[in-house]
């Protein structure tokens, strides 16, 4: 074994400044802290539902909070993180559901397109449902 | 071969991973509408209480809530692991528990209503 051969083994530095080194890595950082706003709006939503249980004023009361310019700033950065994760995500569909149809396999872009359009439709639908619109 | 716990932990991972794709922007548009003071119909208190009283409901918002946290949990950790912290474990349980106390908490409150 090498560890034994040598007296003093090579220890690799652990550091974070290869992000930096690539346009790339900056943006595969992007997307990953694309899951702190995720995960924050969901416990924003956690937070809705208990004041939903608590009653009306309770709920009037949490209404008010996302009128606060905080809550405002922070939909507007978590909206355009999450549709950053959704625009990753579905391109990259195809490398992870490689679809064989007969002897061919289901172009790339078939496949994310197809998520992008059920993901335009799903939206609407939702405000729509919603009664956004 | 030992075997490997990763299929359990990933599966809600890509599940959630995509249901966020899918959904979250137009739910932060419907709260970011309600915030402007153009509040959707649904969520005024009568309505929103009776779309949620109902069992079906409940039990998929249970479920939104679950991948949804546990996705951005198990990202984190890597993200965390990526930043340099090596401390897996000790992140991997505190990111899972957070994720796993927000579903439990969204279950009592919806039980509630």
């Amino acid at each position: 074994m090498a560890e034994e051969m040598s007296p003093r083994p090579y220890v690799r530095p652990i550091t974070s400044e290869w992000i930096f080194r690539h346009p790339r890595y900056v943006r595969y950082m992007v997307r990953e802290f694309s899951c702190l706003f995720i995960g924050g709006y969901t416990l924003l939503l956690v937070a809705g539902l208990k004041s939903l249980s608590e009653g009306r004023a309770a709920y009037e009361a949490f209404l008010e909070c996302l009128r606060s310019p905080a809550s405002i700033a922070f939909h507007v950065l978590a909206l355009a993180f999450a549709t950053y994760h959704s625009i990753t995500w579905f391109n990259l569909t195809p490398k992870a559901l490689p679809l064989l149809l007969g002897e061919e396999f289901v172009p790339d872009v078939a496949i994310s397109g197809a998520h992008f359009a059920l993901w335009g439709v799903l939206s609407l639908a939702l405000l729509y449902f919603a009664g956004a619109f | 071969m030992t075997r490997s716990n990763k299929p359990i932990v990933w599966g809600p991972f890509a599940a959630g991973g995509t249901l966020s794709a899918f959904v979250t922007p137009a739910l932060i548009v419907l709260t970011l509408l309600a915030g402007l003071g153009y509040a959707p119909d649904l969520l005024g208190y009568d309505r929103l209480h009776a779309f949620m009283g109902h069992w079906l409901v409940k039990l998929v918002t249970v479920a939104v809530v679950f991948v949804s946290l546990w996705s951005a949990a198990h990202r984190l950790r890597i993200t965390c692991y990526d930043l340099g912290l090596r401390a897996d474990m000790l992140v991997a349980t505190v990111v899972y528990a957070v994720a796993l106390t927000g579903t439990l908490a969204a279950a009592v409150f919806l039980a509630g209503i």
